[in-house]
């Protein structure tokens, strides 16, 4: 495998290596010296379109983690500001010879484009609503943790599903994992396309709550909400948002998640995100070892050289 | 040799590595994955046996540490697992068998992670020869000559050599 444009570029069996890599890269990083060589002289660029926190500190700290050199960018303090265009940007960043380009951009396609562009490795880190795939490995790899696998298990993904890249990636990890996927959403934030996708839709969180094995929140982007798609945030958190009357009526052993940044008390209460069973934190400390997984399969080993059976 | 010599070898090595330390205060095992970790446990046991004492046993992959990742696919195989301090220890390494020495290269790399040891050493069931770094085991439990396109393999029931198919 060359590069990670979306989850899709994986598989069923592509994500269980990437889980199973993990386990041993979470080991590297409980050890007083969390950090291994093995991708010592190669350098990863940071080519960040959109804001960030955890994506691109996680990428970072895998990074290094790998003995990797990471080459920073920032669009706030580039040419991007004088108009460079992003290939010309991608052309320069290229030029400096990096291994590979982790890329996020608010438009779909771009980490695409940038692929055909450069001879590095590309790494998609969102692309406007399109796809997140590393976030949908470390939440695999969350429930793998926590509940032993993803196969069989029920899992409800509520919120802004139209303008969530998690959304479409988790979708497409869980159900190619054997997962039962419920979507609930308004109906002004489901995506119109959402007819073909193999999962269940529903209208209520009321309605799914006591039968499910994970309840995925996703994030109400504000910044998203041009088009007055919701009333208010009172009336979404009234409907949508996971309560501490709603947590209580979920199995005790249910997960709850969230991709992260929270709006506290809009998509889930509080004092839900502060019960043993919400897995926020595991998911961001997850997702170092995921990324180390990540950038280790794509770097450390010449593709011709993959055992069979190891993804593509 | 055969299993009854494997047993005995194991044991020899045993009490050199109580001779050496005098006794087991602050020795540790650490057998490499994955040909290294049952013989770490039998000399676990055997110590055991003889002292008394079960010295803290554990396990190290070292694929992440290797120097020829990149040229072959280097996919860790099995868990490492060090649930304790190396500072001040004294370490054993433990493997099946010794060849280039580029894997305990890798794993005396891996160990500085997990601390300052007082004294690392090595125990081997067999050393083939052909090193190609500067290392030589502590502990051996058989010398034996091969030629380099030979494949050695040591377990519990004897060693195995054959031919490298090509």
């Amino acid at each position: 495998m060359k590069h990670l444009l979306s989850i899709n570029d994986l598989g069923a069996e592509g994500i269980d290596e990437v889980c199973r890599l993990a386990d041993h890269f979470t080991e590297v990083s409980q050890r007083p010296i969390p950090k291994v060589p093995a991708l010592r002289g190669k350098t990863v660029a940071m080519l960040f379109y959109e804001d960030s926190t955890r994506t691109r500190l996680s990428f970072e700290v895998a990074a290094r983690r790998l003995s990797a050199d990471v080459m920073g960018f920032s669009v706030s303090a580039s040419s991007v500001n004088k108009g460079e265009s992003v290939r010309d940007t991608v052309a320069t960043v290229s030029a400096m010879g990096p291994d590979a380009i982790v890329v996020r951009h608010r438009s779909a396609g771009v980490p695409q484009q940038t692929a055909a562009w450069t001879d590095a490795s590309v790494i998609n880190a969102g692309d406007g609503w399109h796809e997140h795939p590393t976030q949908a490995l470390l939440d695999c790899y969350t429930i793998r943790d926590r509940l032993g696998s993803v196969a069989g298990r029920r899992i409800v993904i509520v919120g802004d599903i139209k303008h969530s890249r998690v959304a479409r990636s988790c979708v497409m990890a869980f159900t190619v994992l054997g997962a039962k996927v419920t979507l609930v959403a308004p109906p002004t934030l489901l995506p119109p396309e959402v007819g073909s996708w193999p999962v269940d839709i529903s209208f209520s969180l009321d309605a799914v709550l006591s039968d499910c094995d994970v309840v995925y929140g996703l994030r109400v982007q504000k910044e998203r909400q041009s088009e007055a798609l919701l009333p208010s945030l009172r009336e979404y958190t009234a409907q949508w948002g996971l309560t501490a009357a709603r947590a209580a009526r979920l199995h005790p052993d249910a997960l709850v998640m969230h991709p992260g940044p929270v709006n506290r008390g809009v998509e889930i209460a509080p004092e839900v995100l502060d019960q043993p069973n919400a897995t926020l934190n595991e998911q961001v400390r997850h997702g170092v070892a995921v990324r180390m997984a990540v950038l280790y399969l794509l770097l450390a080993a010449d593709p011709d050289l993959r055992p069979e059976g190891a993804g593509t | 040799m055969e299993a009854e010599d494997i047993k005995r070898a194991t044991w020899r090595m045993a009490h050199e590595i109580i001779e050496r330390n005098q006794g087991l205060e602050g020795v540790v095992l650490v057998g490499l994955q994955t040909g290294g970790v049952w013989l770490a446990a039998d000399i676990a046991s055997a110590l055991n046996e003889i002292e008394g004492v079960e010295p803290p046993l554990g396990t190290l992959d070292v694929a992440f540490h290797r120097d020829d990742i990149g040229l072959r696919p280097l996919l860790p195989e099995a868990p490492t697992n060090i649930p304790f301090n190396l500072d001040g220890q004294a370490v054993v390494i433990v493997d099946d068998v010794l060849y280039t020495g580029r894997t305990i290269r890798a794993a005396l790399d891996a160990l500085n992670s997990y601390g300052r040891p007082r004294t690392v050493q090595l125990a081997v069931m067999v050393d083939r020869g052909h090193r190609e770094l500067p290392i030589r085991p502590d502990f051996v439990g058989k010398n034996l000559p091969t030629r380099r396109d030979e494949m050695v393999d040591a377990h519990r029931d004897g060693i195995d050599l054959g031919e490298i198919v090509k």
